[in-house]
């Protein structure tokens, strides 16, 4: 046993060092350079682990337990799946882009943001590590406290609204999911994911939807999403997108679906249409929006419905497609919202009509934010395509009209998607492009560039994720067989 | 030789001993009031504060370790157990924590009186904050109806004089007042039940009500279930549970700041620990009617507190609020009657008043600061001025929000899972729905605090810290809300070896 399989480390080390960092006086430099290491070893831990994980054997990989609350017997129990490595990986990716990215533009009060920032990172590596449902609603919680502070603080004119409404709508998910937990876990008698038994109560199960569409979110749950995507810093909205939306979606997965499969059914084809309104409702929005954060912000909206569509066809291909494309997506929504910021940061603005020829004499910000933008609307050979493609074939082999509606949203993927590169790059120059807007500096393209890096190579083999995820016979038997 | 003709009973000493140690060092805090010059009479009152509260919680631990099985001492008037040293440890732990606050803070501070009129009354303010405590510490062990209102009596009084003592603060005469007048109601109450039960059974022992109410087949008594009624009436009082919650947002309003947080606490523990107490061991014939009875007081307790602070802007009005809706949550516990919701009730008294202690303390030194009332408008700028205390605050409002910040996140979850395992999965519904409202005014201070830029800071007329200066240096302060922190933080982590202190408490309660 190295250090590496301690999946502990993964979570507490961030954690403690945000309190070192909120303890020790430290330069607003050394602040920023102490978070970016962590951010960093994180990423080194990960690479391991990774590397260790062994794909081929079902059942949790480097457990650990210890007592917590023994007389209801809650634990502390964590553990991953092929597909929770796949997420702790992009946490820690898209988490280290972010730091860095705070780090590079100087936030304010540095020693409270990288703090929260690596806060949010410990607590997020523990919702997807989580093998008890109190540990796993505790750091599911716990991700909302930073995020309250660093919408609230660094963000926008709006932001007061904005965390309102953010706080407001996903606490009301959660606390549902806390009742329902609860009921579960005094009627089992346990709270362990992985020794709990299923369960037939369709009110359980709605609790623990209400919570994870929110999170995600789904169509009509997702009055939050414009308000904090937009508000929120350019480097926490990445995150909210890319990673923090994956935990509603991973809470079907790791939760609902295999502990409540009778309900699950029941309500197969209710959440479908949910997640088919998201994706096309998102996709149409996105097309309408004003400026380049409500693209991408209704682009998720769209995609968390494609990947909920993938999930709950209840096909080996919708369930390899939904772990791929939560990572792919993740990886580009990332990329997308840091450019955005970019963007921002040169012309003060994000409004498409204020924006536009920024390709002439600005090589780099053009080819990356093609290179994304192309990924992102899942052309063939992209990562992207192969998720999509995977959750259409998974969603064909439900229904036909599924796969029709989520084709015809690839389509609006594509007439959204490139509306934004040419409002951005091509046309007339816009009236807030000045000469004195540069290209990407090198430390943006540090940044950027290996996000994309690693968007490229699961393009060259998404199979890396795609039939990594599930161990044993097919992705279906191992949801039923409750992954072990 | 008339003492031979009394029978005068045994008594076990050391089962009184925090009780002595407080009544002690409250003795000699007077006279200290009397004999030391005005100079080092802070000092020496503080001193003498801290060393009895210290004893007091070395006593109780003692007692604690030392009481592994319960039983009744002081021919049977008094319960030498360890839910009653539990209790006792927290409010002797509450106690040291509000001598720290009070040495910087009291009475007169920051009103521009000079030295000799604000160390006017100090030690009589310790006097009476020992004996208070005392009282709490003896109530908590009340075991039957003559100690519970000789008691009760014992440490009101003493709370109505330590919230009128600051006569140079606006509102605290006024305060003091309507506490007297509006708790006296509740102790005529609780009194009048008493005198009903008595009536009805003829004993005030707690054990020998319920041996006559069963055999004497009085579990529907009229008179038995009128005064089951005004007991439960009196307690909820003191626990400033609604619908007897009226006095509390003036009250904790108008007191000096460190004596609303200690009453916010201390009294509430010993309210809600005498009240399982007495229901469990007296009426367990009538536990139909006072689970519901207290379900419906939880009930009330949440709806009021949580929708009344949404819109005060006074911060001590909401933290007032708040405590009354956190009485709803412990009594969803208490309402349960089984031994896991008196393991959730002790469980969730830790974390509280941790929290509800350091919460009021933090508002005492922006009080100070600013030289008037602490509103939502005045706190802004307060977080990053403050690093400290602005980082507890945060911790302590997130926490009473139920977010896993503290211990209050276990707590609710406990009380939560209680009222469940009794099979009133619709009084958790109603605890997540308020838990859901209380959001709106706890992320409403944390966003007056941090991000509010200081230069929106208005600051009426009275104000005396206004136009720079560093805030006064206040390490004591610091001491009690890093007491507060730890305590609140630690139990999030040390939740097993806590629910085994508090399982071991409850065990002393016939379930």
């Amino acid at each position: 046993m190295t250090i590496s399989t301690v999946t502990s480390v993964l979570v507490w080390l961030p954690i403690a060092s945000a309190l070192a960092i909120w303890v020790l006086p430290l330069s607003r430099y050394a602040t920023g350079s102490l978070a970016v290491l962590v951010s960093l070893v994180e990423v080194g831990f990960w690479i391991e682990q990774a590397a260790r994980f062994d794909f081929t054997r079902s059942g949790l990989q480097f457990s650990e337990r210890a007592g917590w609350i023994s007389d209801l017997h809650v634990s502390y129990h964590v553990g991953e799946y092929g597909f929770s490595l796949w997420l702790v990986g992009l946490t820690v990716v898209v988490m280290a882009a972010a730091i860095s990215y705070g780090f590079w533009v100087g936030r304010d009060r540095p020693r409270a943001y990288f703090g929260l920032m690596l806060f949010l990172t410990g607590a997020t590596v523990g919702v997807f590590v989580s093998q008890d449902l109190l540990l796993f609603y505790a750091f599911f919680e716990a991700m909302l406290i930073p995020l309250y502070v660093l919408i609230g603080v660094w963000g926008g004119a709006g932001r007061l609204g904005a965390t309102l409404k953010f706080v407001i709508y996903t606490m009301a998910g959660s606390l549902f999911m806390l009742a329902a937990l609860v009921v579960y876990g005094i009627h089992t008698g346990t709270f362990d994911l992985v020794d709990g038994p299923t369960s037939p109560s369709r009110w359980l199960f709605l609790g623990f939807m209400f919570a994870f569409v929110i999170k995600a979110p789904l169509f009509p749950f997702h009055g939050w999403l414009p308000d904090s995507y937009r508000e929120a810093p350019p480097e926490v909205t990445a995150v909210l997108s890319g990673v923090i939306a994956k935990a509603g979606v991973y809470g079907m997965l790791r939760i609902a679906l295999p502990l409540f499969p009778g309900p699950a059914s029941y309500y197969r084809t209710t959440v479908l249409a949910l997640a088919a309104a998201a994706l096309v409702y998102g996709s149409l929005l996105a097309f309408r929006s004003k400026d380049i954060r409500g693209v991408v912000a209704y682009s998720s909206l769209a995609q968390s419905g494609l990947i909920a569509l993938g999930l709950f066809s209840g096909t080996n291909l919708g369930f390899d497609g939904a772990v791929l494309q939560m990572v792919a997506h993740g990886l580009v929504s990332a990329s997308l919202f840091l450019i955005a910021g970019a963007v921002e940061r040169r012309t003060t603005t994000g409004e498409l009509r204020l924006l536009g020829g920024m390709a002439r004499g600005r090589p780099a910000l053009a080819t990356l934010l093609l290179a994304v933008g192309v990924i992102s609307l899942a052309v063939p050979g992209s990562a992207a395509f192969a998720g999509e493609f995977l959750i259409l074939a998974g969603a064909f082999q439900r229904a036909w009209w599924w796969a029709a509606i989520g084709a015809g949203a690839i389509v609006l993927a594509a007439m959204y998607m490139l509306r934004l590169i040419s409002a951005v790059l091509h046309e007339a120059r816009g009236s807030t492009v000045g000469d004195e807007a540069l290209d990407l500096r090198p430390g943006e393209l540090a940044l950027v560039v290996p996000l994309v890096g690693v968007l490229l190579a699961l393009s060259a083999w998404p199979a890396g994720i795609s039939h990594h995820s599930f161990a044993g016979k097919s992705p279906t038997s191992s949801v039923q067989g409750r992954f072990k | 030789m008339i003492a031979a003709s009394l029978h005068t009973p045994h008594v076990d000493w050391f089962a009184l001993s925090t009780i002595l140690a407080l009544l002690g060092a409250s003795g000699i805090a007077l006279l200290g009031a009397v004999l030391v010059p005005s100079g080092a009479r802070r000092a020496f009152a503080a001193t003498v504060s801290g060393l009895g509260f210290t004893g007091g919680l070395v006593a109780s631990t003692w007692l604690y370790v030392d009481s592994a099985s319960g039983h009744r001492v002081v021919s049977n008037a008094f319960y030498r157990d360890r839910w009653t040293a539990l209790a006792q440890i927290i409010i002797c732990a509450v106690g040291l924590a509000t001598t720290f606050l009070s040495v910087e803070h009291l009475p007169g501070w920051s009103r521009g009186a000079d030295r000799e009129r604000r160390d006017d009354h100090v030690a009589e303010f310790f006097s009476l904050l020992l004996a208070c405590a005392a009282g709490m510490t003896f109530f908590v062990g009340a075991a039957n109806l003559m100690t519970v209102f000789l008691s009760l009596e014992w440490f009101s009084i003493a709370l109505y004089i330590l919230c009128a003592i600051d006569y140079d603060l606006e509102g605290s005469l006024e305060a003091g007042l309507k506490y007297l007048i509006v708790g006296s109601f509740g102790s005529a109450a609780l009194l009048f039940g008493s005198a009903l039960v008595y009536g009805a059974t003829g004993s005030i022992g707690f054990q020998e009500i319920a041996t006559a109410v069963g055999t004497q087949g009085l579990d529907r008594n009229l008179l038995l279930v009128l005064g089951l009624a005004l007991i439960i009436a009196g307690l909820g009082f003191k626990a400033s549970a609604a619908p007897f919650h009226m006095w509390t947002p003036d009250v904790y309003e108008g007191a000096p700041t460190p004596v609303t947080a200690f009453m916010s606490a201390a009294t509430k523990v010993a309210a809600v620990v005498l009240a399982l107490r007495i229901l469990q061991t007296s009426f367990p014939q009538d536990s139909r009617l006072w689970t519901w009875a207290f379900a419906g007081v939880a009930v009330a307790s949440l709806a009021i507190g949580n929708l009344a602070a949404l819109v005060q802007r006074n911060v001590k009005r909401i933290l007032a609020y708040s405590s009354i809706s956190h009485a709803g949550f412990l009594l969803i516990g208490l309402s349960a009657g089984t031994a896991l919701g008196g393991r959730a009730v002790m469980y969730y008294l830790i974390p509280y008043s941790a929290m509800a202690f350091g919460s009021f303390a933090v508002v005492a030194a922006r009080e100070r600061e600013l030289g008037v009332p602490v509103t939502l408008e005045n706190l802004a700028g307060f977080g990053w001025e403050r690093p400290f205390l602005g980082v507890a605050m945060w911790f302590f409002m997130f926490g009473f929000a139920g977010l896993p910040l503290g211990g209050g996140f276990v707590g609710k979850f406990y009380v939560f899972a209680a009222a469940y395992d009794h099979g009133w999965a619709w009084l958790v519904i109603v605890g997540v729905v308020a838990t859901l409202v209380s959001l709106y005014y706890y992320l409403g201070i944390v966003r007056a605090m941090y991000m509010r830029p200081s230069a929106e800071l208005a600051v009426g007329p009275g104000a005396v810290a206004v136009g720079g200066g560093s805030p006064a240096r206040e390490p004591l302060l610091h001491v009690a809300v890093a007491m507060a922190l730890a305590v609140s933080v630690g139990s999030l982590f040390a939740v097993s070896p806590l629910i085994d202190l508090a399982k071991h408490a409850a065990g002393a309660l016939p379930f």
